[in-house]
């Protein structure tokens, strides 16, 4: 048993439109988890977070290809597999995915030990359905979940107890590592925090080894994940600790994203609300040069042709872009300092100014 | 660089523009009675920015159906501009329309897929009562419309709206507003279906629009942290009633109410703690 529980290697797949069209969805992309750590992919919609998602379980269906690179779960290479035996030895057992729409994943004319043995009997035939209903039964009262949940259909349950039921219900193989792709975005703010509880809960026992978090809520993967990934058009463009993620962003794009932040703090409405301009690149004919380039306030005129590697630069952090760690802070700094400038001779200000910058 | 700067403003003095006096709607079904909006009080000022929050069934959508006049009230009063609202015929019903719009959460099923988006912008300018104005001016009210918010009008002419992005959409659901200038905004949930980078641009537009036309904006949602940032003042519901309401400061810093305490603190933050074991 090693200690890292996902490693990607240089994974790229592609969607094949109905024109015979590439799109790279995910391009060269590589990661680690390391046993009892959770990672965040924060992103913009469309960025690739949940075809990343989707192609680390190794279960690939048209028009999603696999085209190079390994998922080793485990120290267990999956990549290349063939999708059926994928489905009955890998899926559920070494990984587990929750879908964005979860809420709608349950056939509503059966009831939920049903979903339960189906998962069971489709990598075991031979289990017995008491010994199931046992077994789900343990599971769910080990969760803090109502037992009498799994004599009912899935209308009977409220929205939250259903995303918590689906998350149950995907992991009572214990899996070693968990996808959960936006688990809480349709929730209400007190479902989504007996949601995250439970995914954290299930952190602490040991029943995942490890988590993928998908979500584009910053103030949420802070408080939920170790560590952050940030991915634009297909590619990773930074990683780190979420702390250093939010705090100290190097990227020009993640720290964009930080400064959508909105959380009911005080001193929130005394900060400038800034958006990034301009929309993604379209992936059937990405940019030659840095993908970002084009919305990007600090471009050089090199960026938009040079292609750019992703660098190390500080132990567990990693960052896509032409231009030097310091050079980037620096220029922060000072816009930082202009801004504060700004705010201070603003006039009646004192009660918090409600202030938003357009297309910086 | 373009900026907006809207400093909180006390509006207690400003005219009344939207007032309820014991707004009630009851839903039968069978012998169950639910009641989703029960005896509120509220009292919306002219150029005011109100956020009404609340978790999902308590009641927001019932309330601006209401508001809209798309849904009786089984009992109460609704004062529009200090006058009782009288929508009874389909006239006036119009009537109140061109004073009060509203933009959807869900952009996709907000357009109807049949109109292009020349007609759903034609239709705006006929209600405001330019019908007679030449093609011209039309053409001109719409690209200044649409560059309002960031979109082409001559890349959108003759196209239909599935052919747009959902962040496109919401944006010329903005424009339509603009043309229609109406005294009063509903704004439900509009940035819920969009992600987070695309909601500062969405925002960012509702305010500048806001301090352009002076209207009135009621917004619905459960985003505590969204309308603590653009608020003047916030209503909180539960279960149907308001449970607290105040200048938006007072409600989130200094809740009273336990069920805004429980709600803020369920809220994820950046600067504090998020406790998980209260849940």
């Amino acid at each position: 048993m090693s200690d890292v529980m996902l490693e990607v290697k240089n994974l790229t797949t592609k969607y094949v439109t109905r024109f015979h069209e590439d799109v790279y969805a995910v391009d060269h992309v590589s990661l680690k988890i390391e046993r009892g750590k959770s990672l965040g992919i924060a992103g913009e919609s469309g960025c690739g977070k949940s075809t990343l998602a989707l192609s680390l379980m190794g279960y690939y269906f048209p028009p999603l290809h696999y085209m190079s690179g390994d998922i080793i779960i485990d120290g267990k290479n999956i990549s290349g597999m063939d999708p059926d035996k994928v489905r009955r030895t890998v899926l559920g057992t070494e990984i587990a995915y929750i879908p964005q729409a979860a809420m709608n994943a349950l056939n509503p004319t059966r009831k939920i030990r049903k979903f339960i043995e189906d998962v069971i009997l489709a990598h075991d035939p031979k289990v017995s359905k008491k010994d199931i209903y046992e077994l789900a039964q343990n599971r769910f009262a080990e969760l803090g979940l109502p037992v009498e949940a799994l004599d009912k259909h899935a209308v009977e349950l409220s929205g939250g107890m259903k995303q918590r039921v689906v998350i149950a219900i995907s992991t009572i193989l214990r899996p070693k590592v968990l996808i959960a792709d936006e688990p809480s975005s349709a929730l209400d703010v007190t479902s989504q925090k007996m949601v995250i509880k439970m995914l954290r809960d299930m952190m602490d026992k040991g029943m995942i080894q490890a988590m993928i978090f998908i979500t584009h809520e910053l103030p949420l993967l802070y408080n939920v994940t170790d560590d952050i990934m940030v991915m634009y058009a297909g590619q990773i463009v930074e990683r780190g600790s979420a702390k250093e993620m939010v705090f100290d962003p190097v990227h020009p794009y993640s720290r964009g994203l930080m400064n959508s932040i909105l959380v009911p703090e005080e001193g929130t409405r005394s900060v400038k609300l800034t958006a990034i301009p301009g929309t993604p690149p379209n992936l059937k004919n990405p940019p030659a040069g840095c993908r970002f380039a084009e919305r990007c306030r600090y471009a050089k005129p090199e960026c938009r042709y040079n292609q750019m590697p992703i660098i190390d630069f500080a132990p567990g952090r990693t960052y896509r872009c032409g231009t030097s760690v310091e050079e980037l802070r620096e220029l922060y700094r000072k816009e930082d300092e202009m801004n504060a400038a700004e705010a201070s001779s603003d006039t009646g200000a004192a009660d918090g100014p409600v202030r938003l910058t357009k297309g910086v | 660089m373009s900026e907006t700067t809207s400093t909180r403003r006390d509006f207690s003095k400003a005219p009344s523009c939207l007032k309820g006096v014991g707004v009630t709607r009851y839903f039968h079904t069978g012998k169950i009675t639910t009641k989703a909006v029960d005896h509120v009080d509220f009292d919306f000022h002219e150029g005011e920015l109100v956020s009404i929050v609340g978790e999902s069934g308590s009641g927001k959508t019932t309330l601006s159906k209401m508001l809209l006049g798309l849904l009786k009230e089984t009992d109460g009063q609704i004062y529009y501009q200090g006058k009782p609202r009288d929508i009874s015929s389909r006239a006036k019903l119009k009537e109140y329309w061109s004073g009060i719009q509203a933009i959807f959460q869900d952009p996709f099923s907000s357009f109807n897929t049949f109109n292009k988006i020349d007609t759903v912008l034609l239709d705006c300018i006929n209600m405001r009562g330019g019908k007679n104005l030449p093609k011209e001016k039309k053409n001109e009210m719409m690209t200044e419309a649409c560059s309002f918010v960031n979109l082409k009008f001559a890349e959108l002419t003759n196209k239909y709206p599935f052919e747009l992005s959902g962040g496109q959409m919401q944006r010329l659901m903005i424009a339509r507003i603009f043309l229609l200038k109406p005294k009063i905004l509903l704004a439900d949930e509009p940035t819920s279906m969009i992600d987070a980078c695309s909601r500062a641009t969405i925002l960012d537009m509702l305010l500048q629009l806001r301090d352009e036309i002076g209207m009135t904006v009621i917004f619905i949602t459960h985003d505590i942290g969204l309308a603590y940032y653009i608020s003047d003042s916030i209503y909180i519901m539960e279960h149907g009633k308001f449970v607290e309401s105040g200048g938006a400061d007072e409600v989130i810093l200094h809740p009273q109410a336990p069920y805004t305490k429980r709600l803020i603190s369920d809220v994820p933050k950046i600067h504090e703690v998020w406790d998980l074991s209260t849940v």
